[in-house]
C-alpha cells in the first residue's frame, strides 16, 4: 500500500488529483431537485470558498459531501477514489471534519469533553480496557494544546462551553476539526452567528489551518471575508457549478452578478477554473 | 505583602463563588437544614435506629430514581418505573412461587427489560415524546398488573427473594442489605455516567441532541440505553421490595412514579436534559426521606406531607428554570 500523497508528488508534471472531488452529483426531494448534477473540486492546500444565492442548493452540496445526505446520483472522489459517506462518522472515518454555524457544541460539558467527543480518549491498562475509564487528565491536556497551537485564548479546557463567547464556541469547534481533521476541513458559514471581531478571529484561524498544509471549504455570505480567505470561489447557481474564479481576477460586484446570473462566466470559468 | 492581599481576598470571593454555583450545593444545604431541624423539634429523631429507618425507607424509591435520572438527564422522563418494578415484585412472587426462584428471576428479568426496550424503541425509533410513551406504557403495565394479580397478594417464602431485607451492621450503624444494595446501584451509575463515554454521550444527548448527531456520535445509542437501563434498575428495586415487604401487593407504591422525578429534580438534575447527577439525587431521595420520617416524628399527617413535598419539587424546578434563564 503507498500513501496516495506520495503518487501524486512522484507524478510530477501530471495535473494532481483533487483532495476532495464531486461529479455529477443529484439530489432530489420530490419535486424539488436540490442537486441537479453538481461537480466540485477542491485541491491541496487551498481555501475554497463556496458561495450562492438562497436555495441555490450549496447547503445541499455541502451535507453531501460532510455526509449529512447521500445523493441520488453521481460520485464523491477521496484523491481520486470513490468513496460512500453515509453519515458524520464515515465523513470523519475519511478525514473530513465539518465545522457548523449552528454552533455545534453541548454548553453543559466542559471543553476537552466537547473536543474529544464520540472519540473519547481511554486510559491504558486494565482500567480502560476493562472498565472503560476514560483519561481524563490526557484529554484535558491535549485538548489545551490544539487550542494553544491555533492560538485560541482559552486558558483552562475543564471549563464549561457555557461559560464561553460565542467565538470562544467557534473556536472550540475549529480546533476539534483541525485535530481530527485528516483530509479536509468544512466550515459552513462559520462566522454567521458571531458579531464583526470574533468573525476576523476565525478568518485567522482559517489562515492558520491553511498554513499547516489543510485545506478548508468555506460557505459563505459574506464577500469581504471570502475574498480575504480564498484561494479560489465556488459559485453555486441553480444546484449545480456554475463557476470557479480567483478573487484576483474578478471584482466583488462581478462575483455577485455570476451568482445571480446577471453576468455569464468564461468557458475556463464554467468548467472549473483549472 | 500587602500587595498580595486583595488578590487573596478576590480568590477567596471566588472559591466561595464557585462552592455556591455548585450544583449540589443546594441540595446538600437542605439536607443539613432538615436534618438540623428535625433533630431539634423531636428526640427520637437523631438516633441511629431513626436514621437506618429513613434509609431502609428510601431503598425502593432511591433504586428507581437511578433509573429515572439517566432518562431525565437525556431530556425524557419516564412516568412508568414505578409501575414496571411493581409488575416486578407480583411477576417474581407468583413465578417464584409456582416455578421456583431461578425461573421466577429469570421471567421478572425478561418482562422488565422488554418493557424498558419498548419504552426504548418508541422513543428512538419513532422518536414519539418520552412523556407520552411512558404515560401509555403505565397505563398498560398498570392494568397488566391488576391482571396477572387477579386482586390477591403473593407472599413470598424467606430465602433469596427477601435477603435484601436481611438486617447488617456497617461499623456500629444498623441497616439492611438493600441500603448496601442501593448505594451499590449509585456507585455504578456514578462511575458509568462521569468515567465511561457511554455516560458523557448521556449528557451530549440531553443537552443538545442536534449537535450530538452533527459530531457523530450515535444518538440513538445511549438513548436507548437509559430505558433499557431503567428495565434492569426495575428489577432490582422490586428485588428489594421483597425485602421490604415480603408480600408482592399489586397496590403497593402507587406514588413511586412520581417520588423518584422528585427526588431526581431535588437533586439538582435539570428536566431540561444535560445536567445533573446521581450523586444530587442520592441526596434528593435522603431529602424527601428526612422530610417525611421527620414530620411523622413531629405528628404531621400524612397528607401535609405530600403537600410540603409538592411545594419542594416546585420550588427545584423554579430554581432551576431561573438558573437556566440567566445562563441563557
Amino acid at each position: 500500500m503507498t500513501d496516495p500523497q506520495d503518487d501524486t508528488r512522484v507524478e510530477a508534471g501530471a495535473v494532481p488529483v483533487p483532495v476532495l472531488q464531486a461529479r455529477g452529483l443529484v439530489k432530489r426531494y420530490g419535486q424539488v431537485t436540490a442537486i441537479a448534477g453538481a461537480d466540485f473540486d477542491l485541491h491541496a492546500g487551498e481555501v475554497l470558498a463556496v458561495i450562492g444565492d438562497n436555495g441555490a442548493g450549496k447547503s445541499s452540496l455541502i451535507k453531501a459531501l460532510s455526509g449529512a445526505l447521500v445523493p441520488d446520483e453521481g460520485q464523491i472522489l477521496i484523491d481520486g477514489r470513490p468513496v460512500t459517506l453515509n453519515g458524520a462518522r464515515a465523513a470523519q472515518a475519511h478525514g473530513i471534519e465539518t465545522v457548523y454555524q449552528d454552533l455545534a457544541v453541548i454548553p453543559a460539558l466542559d471543553i476537552a469533553t466537547n473536543l474529544f467527543l464520540g472519540r473519547e480518549l481511554r486510559r491504558k491498562g486494565v482500567m480502560g480496557r476493562v472498565f472503560r475509564r476514560l483519561d481524563a487528565p490526557r484529554m484535558r491536556q491535549e485538548a489545551e494544546r490544539h487550542l494553544a497551537d491555533l492560538k485560541i485564548g482559552i486558558g483552562s479546557a475543564s471549563q464549561p462551553v457555557e461559560t464561553l463567547s460565542g467565538g470562544q464556541r467557534q473556536g472550540v469547534a475549529v480546533a476539534r476539526a483541525a485535530a481530527f481533521g485528516r483530509k479536509v476541513i468544512i466550515m459552513d458559514e462559520p462566522t454567521a452567528a458571531l458579531g464583526v471581531k470574533e468573525s476576523g478571529r476565525v478568518i485567522d484561524l482559517i489562515q492558520q489551518i491553511r498554513s499547516r498544509g489543510m485545506p478548508v471549504v468555506l460557505i459563505s455570505h459574506d464577500m469581504p471575508h471570502v475574498f480575504e480567505v480564498a484561494d479560489r470561489i465556488h459559485i453555486h447557481r441553480l444546484g449545480r457549478r456554475a463557476a470557479v474564479v480567483r478573487p484576483q481576477d474578478r471584482s466583488m460586484s462581478e462575483v455577485v452578478a455570476l451568482m445571480t446570473g446577471a453576468l455569464e462566466a468564461t468557458d475556463e470559468e464554467r468548467d472549473g477554473g483549472r | 505583602m500587602t500587595a498580595t492581599l486583595p488578590a487573596q481576598r478576590a480568590s477567596r470571593r471566588t472559591d466561595v463563588a464557585r462552592l455556591v454555583r455548585e450544583p449540589l450545593f443546594g441540595p446538600l444545604l437542605a439536607l443539613i437544614v432538615a436534618l438540623i431541624v428535625f433533630s431539634s423539634l423531636t428526640d427520637s429523631f437523631m438516633t441511629a435506629r431513626n436514621l437506618s429507618l429513613v434509609l431502609q425507607q428510601s431503598v425502593v424509591v432511591g433504586i428507581l430514581a437511578v433509573g429515572q435520572t439517566l432518562i431525565i438527564l437525556t431530556a425524557g422522563i419516564d412516568l412508568s418505573i414505578g409501575a414496571v418494578a411493581v409488575l416486578g415484585t407480583i411477576v417474581l412472587a407468583k413465578t417464584a412461587g409456582t416455578e421456583g426462584v431461578l425461573i421466577g428471576v429469570l421471567t421478572t428479568v425478561v418482562v422488565c427489560l422488554a418493557l424498558g426496550a419498548l419504552n426504548g424503541a418508541l422513543v428512538t425509533v419513532l422518536r414519539l415524546p418520552p412523556f407520552i410513551v411512558t404515560l401509555g406504557v403505565f397505563t398498560a403495565v398498570a392494568a397488566a398488573t391488576q391482571l396477572v394479580a387477579g386482586s390477591t397478594t403473593f407472599p413470598v417464602d424467606a430465602g433469596p427473594l427477601t435477603v435484601l431485607g436481611k438486617p447488617l451492621t456497617v461499623f456500629g450503624f444498623p441497616t439492611t442489605w438493600g441500603v448496601v444494595v442501593m448505594l451499590l446501584v449509585y456507585l455504578v451509575a456514578w462511575y458509568v455516567l462521569t468515567q465511561t463515554s457511554g455516560g458523557r454521550h448521556v449528557y451530549a444527548v440531553g443537552g443538545n441532541r442536534n449537535a450530538a448527531q452533527l459530531t457523530g456520535i450515535p444518538t440513538a445509542r445511549p438513548l436507548f440505553t437509559v430505558y433499557l437501563l431503567t428495565g434492569a434498575i426495575a428489577v432490582v428495586a422490586a428485588w428489594a421490595a421483597l425485602g421490604r415487604i415480603p408480600n408482592a401487593d399489586p397496590n403497593a407504591y402507587q406514588n413511586a412514579n412520581l417520588e423518584t422525578i422528585t427526588a431526581v429534580v431535588i437533586g439538582g438534575t435539570s428536566l431540561f436534559g444535560g445536567r445533573g447527577s446521581v450523586v444530587g439525587t442520592l441526596i434528593g431521595t435522603l431529602i424527601v426521606g428526612v422530610l417525611r420520617n421527620g414530620l411523622t416524628q413531629a405528628g404531621v399527617d400524612n397528607l401535609y406531607q405530600n403537600i410540603a413535598t409538592g411545594i419542594l419539587v416546585i420550588l427545584a424546578v423554579a430554581l432551576d428554570q431561573f438558573a437556566r434563564r440567566r445562563n441563557s
